[in-house]
């Protein structure tokens, strides 16, 4: 079991015949996902990587029944791309890209709101489910089918997290990377809600790093809400206030956002935090029992 | 990105908001030129820095003489300004602004934000002006009036009307104030901005409203479609490692440590970092590395990284995604030889390739020292850079 992706998610990738489209889609095939097609506007009619190319995502949609895309196009063009995939009834829209204007966030976060389409990133490495289906730049070799759910803010964190509990054999049901931005399209607690209602998800990672409130919010959410085992681990203890560090979205600013915050809301919300990034496995151990 | 005042006052006035007369000068002749050209018997003369609290610091002053203008010139430009907000250096002068001079009645705050947590734009106004809005949220929360913005039908009148009136303005101040919210909507939308603050937005003793204070910070992503705001950009005032950076597309940020660390990913970088604290180092420095981590990439956060002195030791912790540890080994091998690194490098890898990776390290013959975990890694850069572990 799994949430949001599985071995038979149709999926198309817009961009697809850019070389970031290409690199990543030809892993993905590779790695079993469904894919069923691409978008490049101009090049309708044409294959690539033995797939058809429209020049729509609403043609595409039509022709193969997919129900996801993974957008690769550049950042001044996501605003567009995203709402394309909405107007066109994607369900899920994962959205790798970074550098998307804020405003432009605003206004798509706004759209979605009004849907029930479900934007994954942007600025992140995409949603795995093990063994059955990949969207995105993760490496699909450190995963395992498994147990644990894992939601992040940072690409390169949750492929530490993947590696620690594949290390132990407990294995994934679904990694999501919800992404650095300011506003991303999904928050921890629509992916917590998703991985509580999976039968297929026995325990929970939640990666969160320095900025913004989410955190704190998916505390309160985890403290009403979820009663599957979690460990939480906060990047930037010793980031310094008012800098950005790397993501957007990582940034102390008037005081609030901070690691310590953080820390202490999901620690009064019950869930087992590590302060060092090493030790998410053994928590997990800790928590659930397993070995 | 940050505007300095001058540059963001300029703005306000192409949107027809109400700013004083005023004149960016580089020298003290200019600025004596600019307050004969204003005319009066007073005015304000601003160091231009990004930073806050000028004030306090000296940085600001009212001059009732031309003479006092080209002292105050004379003794800023050149020199730095340190405030509360600064590190101890402070931020290097170069612009004085000369302003005509304002009586103040009353002292008001109105500022606009992208709000995280509502994902909206918010305007915020409060009678408290002309101290810290923070301070003022966390100690009298029920004195900040808010107005939230629809991203689909924009900022509307009312909203102004609404905190025009709760903020006690009155006649003619209404409209005043409903005039400078619209055109402050306007420009957060059309300029990309991520902040603004009027502090103090003023009324002034004839009873008009004014900003006496304008700070704008504008989106980075978005300076791609903002190229006029973009040219406004003053690298003199950022750290001069982390302009360096920047242009090489690194995401480097200064620390007070003396570990060096390069890692690919931001979330990575700062767990990186919280490790070499938990191990009882200090980091020197966040920088990312990047997803390639090609040996250009590498070479340049080598040189960046060991430009400061205090680096007594290298930590660079890799997670190999699409990319391969290999590669990534061998522009390290190529990095460290053409930047002659003389300090311990302590090498992570993980992921794609790790082994080879490794491997290639070992056989360079070279004195890197390869790190068996994360919590090994963070050991050896403290026990290398001479810290007790």
């Amino acid at each position: 079991m799994s949430v949001l992706v599985d071995k038979n998610t149709k999926v198309i990738c817009q961009g697809f015949t850019g070389s970031q489209g290409t690199l990543h889609s030809e892993q993905a095939i590779a790695y079993g996902t469904k894919m069923v097609g691409g978008v490049t506007p101009g090049k309708g009619g044409t294959k690539h990587l033995g797939l058809p190319v429209f020049d729509t995502v609403r043609q595409a949609v039509d022709a193969t029944g997919a129900t996801a895309s993974v957008i690769y196009v550049p950042a001044p063009f996501c605003q567009d791309s995203i709402l394309e995939a909405v107007d066109a009834g994607i369900e899920l829209v994962v959205c790798i890209t970074e550098g998307i204007p804020t405003l432009d966030m605003l206004k798509v976060k706004a759209k979605l709101d009004t849907t029930n389409v479900r934007l994954i990133g942007p600025n992140c490495p995409g949603v795995i489910t093990p063994g059955a289906c990949k969207i995105g730049i993760m490496p699909g070799d450190i995963h395992l089918p498994g147990k644990v759910g894992i939601v992040s803010r940072s690409g390169t964190l949750t492929y530490e997290a993947v590696k620690q509990t594949t290390d132990k054999g407990f294995g994934q049901s679904t990694c999501v990377g919800i992404g650095g931005d300011p506003i991303p399209g999904s928050h921890f607690i629509d992916i917590l809600k998703l991985f509580e209602d999976d039968p297929g998800t026995e325990a929970i990672v939640m990666v969160g790093e320095i900025g913004g409130t989410a955190e704190e919010e998916a505390a309160e959410f985890i403290n009403s809400s979820i009663t599957k085992p979690i460990v939480g681990y906060i990047a930037g203890v010793t980031a310094p206030p008012g800098k950005r560090m790397g993501h957007a979205g990582a940034i102390i600013a008037g005081g609030k956002g901070t690691a310590a915050d953080k820390f202490a809301a999901l620690e009064a919300a019950g869930v087992r935090t590590v302060k060092s990034l090493a030790e998410i496995g053994d928590a997990l151990s800790e928590v659930t029992g397993w070995k | 990105m940050n505007l300095h005042e001058y540059q963001a006052k300029g703005l306000f006035a192409e949107y027809g908001l109400p700013v004083s007369q005023g004149y960016a000068v580089d020298t003290a002749d200019e600025a004596v030129a600019a307050a004969e050209k204003i005319g009066g018997n007073r005015w304000v003369v601003k160091v231009q820095v990004h930073a806050g609290g000028r004030g306090k610091a000296g940085g600001v002053k009212l001059a009732d003489s031309t003479d006092e203008v080209r002292a105050f010139a004379e003794n800023w430009i050149g020199k730095n300004l340190v405030t509360i907000q600064t590190d101890e250096k402070g931020q290097p002068v170069s612009k004085i602004y000369v302003e005509s001079c304002t009586d103040i009645g009353r002292e008001l705050y109105l500022g606009a934000v992208v709000d995280r947590a509502s994902r909206r734009v918010v305007f915020m106004a409060s009678t408290e002006g002309g101290v810290e809005i923070e301070q003022v949220a966390e100690e009298t929360p029920e004195k900040i009036l808010r107005a939230v913005i629809d991203p689909y039908v924009g900022a509307q009148p009312f909203q102004g009307r609404e905190l025009a009136f709760q903020l006690g303005l009155e006649g003619v101040q209404i409209r005043q104030f409903t005039n400078l919210f619209m055109g402050l909507a306007k420009l957060f939308e059309e300029l990309d901005c991520s902040l603004l603050e009027i502090n103090p937005l003023v009324v002034t003793t004839e009873g008009n409203i004014h900003c006496l204070d304008a700070k704008v910070n504008v989106d980075g992503n978005a300076l791609y479609r903002q190229a006029k705001v973009a040219a406004m950009h003053d690298p003199s005032q950022e750290d001069e490692r982390e302009a360096q950076a920047a242009e090489f597309n690194l995401n480097y940020v200064a620390l007070d440590g003396n570990i060096g660390c390069m890692v690919n990913g931001a979330g990575l970088a700062m767990g990186t970092m919280d490790l070499v604290k938990i191990h009882g180092g200090n980091p020197a420095n966040f920088l990312d590395v990047g997803g390639g981590a090609t040996k250009e990439a590498v070479s340049e956060a080598f040189k960046i990284i060991l430009s400061d002195e205090n680096v007594k030791a290298v930590l660079i912790n890799i997670f190999g995604g699409i990319v391969s540890c290999a590669t990534i080994a061998e522009g390290i091998i190529g990095a460290v030889q053409e930047v002659g690194v003389t300090v311990p490098v302590v090498v992570r890898f993980e992921g794609n390739n790790a082994k080879k990776g490794r491997e290639t390290l070992a056989a360079s013959g070279l004195n890197i020292i390869a790190a068996e975990s994360l919590t090994d890694a963070a050991q050896k850069a403290v026990a290398a850079a001479g810290d007790k572990a």
